[in-house]
């Protein structure tokens, strides 16, 4: 083995056959091997999205028009609280590599400080992954099915007037306001009355917290192209013409964005074993941070420990950029 | 062949620290690529409210674009904050040639059996 290493690796740290593949250790290079594993993995969910997607019959819903709300604020915001939480998980990444770096220089206080702010980071992105899931599991006001067919004439969101020709079955969307009172009523809640007279159509909750929203606008297409509202009479025409069949939010079965029974689940599912991926990762930097402070690295000579979690904490990152564009962007 | 099995001086991973200085040039390269990944997700949701995709054409090209920025981003993020760009090459073979070979089959079956699920509910409906 002569003229092989220039320098003296100890024993304990080479491979059993004496040797280090690539130069890099063990612990390393199977690190990569799962990541590699787990790409596909998530390759794998990403694709069966693209063709669940790409031979849907129903219209699939437009991520913009889907996830445009803010907590705690009227309006359309759309994507901006995904990106929000893209760029949180990017800012955590960038402070993982700057605690790699620290590592590099055996300087523990740094490793300490960044390897901190990743995991504050990590639950920042956690909570706003439960905030999302809580808002579309609620819905934003949730639909109606239609009984009969209707035309009416609607509003698009470009000022200009189109018409619609709905046939039974076609979903009509309500404002969150309404939708949100409505859902208990079709539930059979008995505090919630319904007003339908000469002035419009309300509805009331009574009780402790009690309030009332008036039916202004119905909304059709809310997900997909051509959104347009419907006002006034044509409103009421479309009220009129309702179904028993309401849906708020989305469950594992149905969901009130779209016809398509497999969007609620890939939701679920590939967001879901995103987040978990988060949270296993928070967990792993949470047990290697209070190795850090007890010198654990220090003794060994080596922070490697540190740079194989970040390899995984950026795959975490890495992933969520592709859930991001494929997702929620195309 | 270069063998690349061979452990010259400082390159073994356990034993890769820098001093300071290499440590400032570093976080400098850092806060850059931080930049631009954020401006590339902003670029990106702008582009996702500003177009609309009832005009066939545009948003064909915008969704390569799409494709196009993340794969920009996941390399500087492979490449740059994972270090696989500064690992022995072959070990980025290892890790990216089986990686692309896969992912490019799997695509190619998702869409060509997805349109062809498509083509049949269409026919017999």
């Amino acid at each position: 083995m002569a003229g092989e290493a220039t320098k003296a690796i100890p024993k304990d740290v080479l491979w059993g056959g004496g040797r280090s593949p690539f130069s890099v250790s063990y612990g390393k290079m199977m690190m990569w091997y799962f990541l590699v594993s787990d790409a596909l993995t998530f390759g794998g969910l990403l694709t069966a999205y693209g063709f669940v997607r790409h031979g849907a019959e129903v219209p699939w819903p437009i991520g913009e028009q889907v996830f445009e709300a803010l907590p705690g604020l009227e309006g359309s915001f759309p994507l901006i609280y995904v990106a929000l939480m893209t760029f949180i998980l990017i800012v955590s990444s960038v402070t993982m590599v700057l605690a790699v770096e620290a590592g590099h220089r055996n300087d523990k206080k740094g490793v300490v400080k960044w390897l901190g702010l990743t995991i504050i980071g990590g639950f920042f992105f956690l909570g706003s992954q439960a905030w999302e899931w809580s808002h579309f599991i609620h819905g934003a006001g949730g639909a109606f099915q239609l009984e009969n067919p209707v035309t009416v004439t609607g509003t698009l969101q470009n000022g200009e007037t189109m018409e619609f020709t709905l046939n039974a079955g076609d979903r009509v969307y309500m404002d969150h306001h309404f939708g949100y009172i409505m859902e208990p009523y079709v539930k059979g809640a008995s505090n919630v009355v319904l007003n339908e007279s000469a002035d419009g159509i309300s509805i009331m909750q009574l009780g402790e917290h009690a309030h009332e929203a008036k039916l202004e606008y119905l909304t059709l297409n809310k997900y997909v192209e051509n959104k347009a509202q419907v006002t006034g009479a044509e409103m009421q025409k479309l009220w009129n013409n309702r179904s028993e069949h309401f849906m708020f939010g989305a469950n594992l079965q149905v969901s009130e964005y779209t016809e398509h029974q497999a969007y609620g689940g890939f939701f679920f599912f590939i967001t879901g074993f995103h987040g978990f991926h988060v949270f296993s990762g928070v967990l792993i930097n949470i047990i290697v941070f209070f190795m850090v402070v007890k010198g654990v690295f220090e003794r060994r000579g080596h922070y490697e420990m540190v740079e194989k979690i970040g390899l995984y904490w950026h795959f975490v990152d890495l992933v969520w950029v592709f859930v991001f564009t494929f997702f929620y962007l195309i | 062949m270069e063998r690349d099995d061979l452990i010259v001086n400082d390159s073994y991973s356990l034993q890769s620290h820098h001093s300071e200085e290499k440590g400032v040039e570093i976080r400098k390269k850092v806060v850059k690529v931080t930049i631009l990944l954020t401006l590339i997700t902003a670029v990106e949701v702008a582009m996702g409210v500003y177009f609309k995709r009832s005009e066939a054409f545009t948003w064909q090209a915008i969704k390569w674009t799409f494709i196009v920025l993340t794969l920009v981003k996941a390399g500087y993020i492979v490449m740059s904050f994972m270090h696989l760009g500064e690992e022995r090459k072959n070990l980025r073979n290892v890790v990216l040639i089986p990686y692309f070979l896969f992912i490019a089959y799997l695509i190619f079956i998702a869409l060509y059996e997805g349109a062809a699920h498509l083509r049949l509910f269409e026919s017999f409906n």
